[in-house]
């Protein structure tokens, strides 16, 4: 590895290289007052660059370290932890088999469609179902809902999550046997209450709460689930440089995914749609490029088919290419009446 | 919040200097960067960006509310619950008491349909007092195409609450809050919107309606790759101006045939042998709304008036809260009025599509519509 690329400002490293340091190993065998001294460089510099050339060369024979790389897992722990992953519910079982369970904690899930197919129905779906309690079989978890585009009504919150808490009762009341009498109950507007809200005017305050997020999710520890609703739609129009904003949408996308990992929570990003012209005939693709498509873990695309509602499971890192049918109701998201076989596999 | 200087976040004296020594002033200019551009450019070590930047960060993001602060917010500061009743019972239940307050309403349909008609009936119903269902205040009518017409305003009121247009001096007042503009272009336009944006609260301005967004662009005469940018900054812009002022905001939209090589499949569709694929490409719905697809994302409720079979009707298209329902109406000296409040409901994405069939008779009622 070489010297040029450890994360340090230019001026230092220009002075490192014109000193001869050019590769790893010709800096970590050097101490740091030496360095500091043959560079011209303070000594904490010098102890920074030296941190960091041991960091990068990965070699933890200093502290005897039993594993081969710093921070790697083997795939059979990995495994484990994969099975253990908690999902969120739809609450539409069609797509719930499609998506393995449901929305996987952990990962970032990107959802695109046609205006008005239900995208943030079922960003305000989610929201509510993910403090589903675990007796019920949920997380029991809060809610970051992140409104770019002024599209949540708390009206229809109210009335999804007035119609979770019916479903949660006839649930409880089946299963009454298994619960202590003074099991409190979920009231609708303590659903409300665990929905964190943000309204967000323009990409600049978008990615400054993306940053901000970290700390905000420390102090919160029970978020389970980020929406943001949708992530498209400054970035679509006030952004004039597209290289600019395919390099900002990156970095964001792996702000987003290390959120995901950090606090083991789900990240559902909602997409808009627009047109492409591709094999000589204009289709229908998500927005935002085909860099950004690159971004996320899963996607998922919600589009017509004839007269109902369809998802489709565009890419996935193990769940099969699959479509389910839902329909919107007014009490959110439910499998379509039609119950013939409606999954189908590629 | 994006304008927001850096000098002012708190930031150590040194590095603030050295954002300000490249130019970086405002929130927007440190955060359209990435990090490793950032210490590029400055010339300082990742550990300082990181630290600016989360500190940046946190003064740039907007604050947080649980959803139900919000909610309750809403019950104690708007009228009538945040909704603009429209007299028009089906229609009002389906909205959950009528037009939103903070987001825009788009009314799309083809030519004499009674686009006009229906807002010159909510501009009415928006000035009067609140005694009967309105938001006594005053409303913006931006009319683009001159059909705006006071006489039938005025015969619209005194045909639908005749007990408050027979009062002394009502028709009067009633009318006078209705300020109508009518912009000579684009620019103009854009003009007077901005400087709304400041006076809107202080004149108790409570309805804006823009008939129609469509003719406003059309007036350009830029080639269709050009036109998305311009909307983009509109969009943008009323979709702030409705939530920061959160009065309902209506627009008109009209209506275009659908190219020969336009789509709605996606890539994969054509792969999926579902038994139901069925090429939407009919002779009957060749209509559809203008401005894009992006525009069609922007609007929060969508509804479209069309005529099938000589019948004009008014459906729900996109609304986050209401299920697809399609309701019967007519004209009447009165404004619009619904045959029936129960509405059909209309499964798929034929709520979207846009017929004119048999229309053309039915133009021309009482004379003076488009």
């Amino acid at each position: 590895m070489e010297a040029w690329r450890l994360p340090l400002s230019s001026s230092i490293r220009g002075k490192l290289i014109s000193a001869g340091y050019t590769s790893l190993p010709s800096i970590s065998s050097v101490s740091s007052s030496d360095l500091a001294r043959d560079v011209n460089i303070t000594e904490e510099e010098a102890f920074e660059i030296l941190r960091l050339a041991k960091q990068s060369s990965g070699s933890s024979s200093c502290n005897g370290s039993r594993s081969l790389i710093n921070g790697a897992k083997n795939a059979w722990d990995m495994l484990h932890e994969e099975d253990s992953l908690p999902r969120i519910t739809t609450s539409c079982s069609d797509l719930d088999s499609i998506l393995g369970g449901g929305i996987s904690c952990r990962d970032v899930t990107e959802i695109g469609g046609v205006p008005g197919i239900g995208k943030t129905q079922i960003g305000i779906q989610l929201s509510v179902n993910v403090q589903i309690p675990r007796e019920c079989g949920g997380l029991g978890g809060k809610a970051i809902y992140i409104d770019t585009e002024g599209s949540f009504m708390v009206e229809r919150a109210l009335q999804i999550a007035e119609a979770c808490v019916e479903d949660m009762e006839e649930y409880t009341g089946y299963m009454h046997k298994h619960f202590q009498a003074n099991q409190v109950q979920m009231k609708p507007k303590d659903i409300l209450d665990n929905i964190f809200y943000f309204r967000v005017c323009s990409y600049t305050e978008q990615i400054a709460l993306v940053n901000h997020l970290d700390k905000f999710i420390s102090e919160n520890k029970d978020v389970k689930v980020v929406i943001v609703d949708s992530i498209t739609f400054h970035f679509r129009q006030d952004f004039d440089d597209l290289v600019q904003r395919t390099r900002v949408l990156s970095e964001m996308a792996l702000k987003f995914m290390k959120l995901a990992k950090k606090f083991s929570l789900a990240v559902v990003l909602l997409n808009q749609v627009t047109t492409k012209y591709t094999e000589g005939s204009f289709q229908l693709a998500l927005a935002l490029g085909d860099s950004w498509s690159h971004s996320c873990t899963n996607r998922v695309i919600l589009y017509w088919n004839g007269d109902e509602r369809y998802a489709y499971i565009d890419k996935s890192p193990s769940l099969p290419s699959a479509s389910a049918s839902y329909t919107v109701t007014s009490r959110g998201l439910r499998n379509s009446s039609s119950s013939s076989k409606r999954v189908k596999m590629m | 919040m994006s304008n927001k200087l850096i000098g002012e976040m708190g930031l150590h004296t040194k590095i603030s200097n050295i954002f300000a020594a490249r130019n970086i002033i405002t929130a927007k200019d440190a955060l359209s960067m990435t990090e490793f551009e950032l210490m590029e450019l400055l010339d300082v070590g990742m550990k300082e960006i990181r630290l600016a930047i989360a500190l940046i960060s946190e003064a740039t993001s907007p604050p947080c509310q649980s959803a139900r602060s919000l909610l309750e917010k809403k019950v104690e500061n708007e009228h009538l619950l945040g909704h603009l009743p429209t007299h028009l019972k089906g229609l009002d239940e389906t909205l959950c008491g009528g037009i939103p307050f903070g987001v825009l309403t788009e009314l799309v349909g083809p030519p004499g349909i009674g686009k006009s008609q229906f807002c010159m009936k909510l501009a009415l119903s928006a000035s009067f007092p609140v005694a009967y269902g309105g938001l006594d205040g005053r409303v913006i009518y931006i009319d683009v195409e001159s059909k705006f017409s006071s006489r039938r305003v005025i015969e619209m009121g005194v045909k639908s609450f005749p007990e408050v247009f027979h009062l002394k001096g009502m028709a009067q007042e009633m009318a006078g809050r209705i300020l109508v503009l009518r912009p000579t272009s684009l620019a103009n336009f854009t003009e007077s919107i901005q400087e709304l944006k400041d006076s809107i609260l202080q004149n108790q301005v409570k309805l804006l309606v823009i008939d129609s967004m469509t003719a406003l662009l059309s007036g350009e005469n830029k080639p269709g790759a050009q036109r998305q940018p311009q909307l983009g900054w509109h969009i943008s812009f009323l979709k702030s101006l409705a939530e920061f002022s959160r009065i309902p905001i209506v627009v008109t939209n009209q209506v275009r045939s659908q190219n020969r090589d336009e789509t709605s499949q996606y890539s994969f569709q054509a792969k999926l042998k579902d038994g139901f694929q069925e090429h939407t490409k009919t002779y009957d719905s060749h209509l559809v709304a203008a401005l894009g697809i992006n525009w069609a994302h922007a609007v929060t409720i969508r509804l479209v008036l069309e005529a099938k079979s000589g019948q004009r009707i008014i459906k729900v298209a996109k609304s986050p809260m209401s299920p697809p329902l399609a309701f019967p109406f007519h004209i009447t000296s009165a404004g619009i009025s619904l045959l029936s409040d129960n509405g059909t409901e209309l499964k798929g994405p034929g709520i979207n599509t846009i017929h004119a069939r048999g229309h053309s008779d039915m133009i021309n009622f009482h004379g003076d519509c488009s």
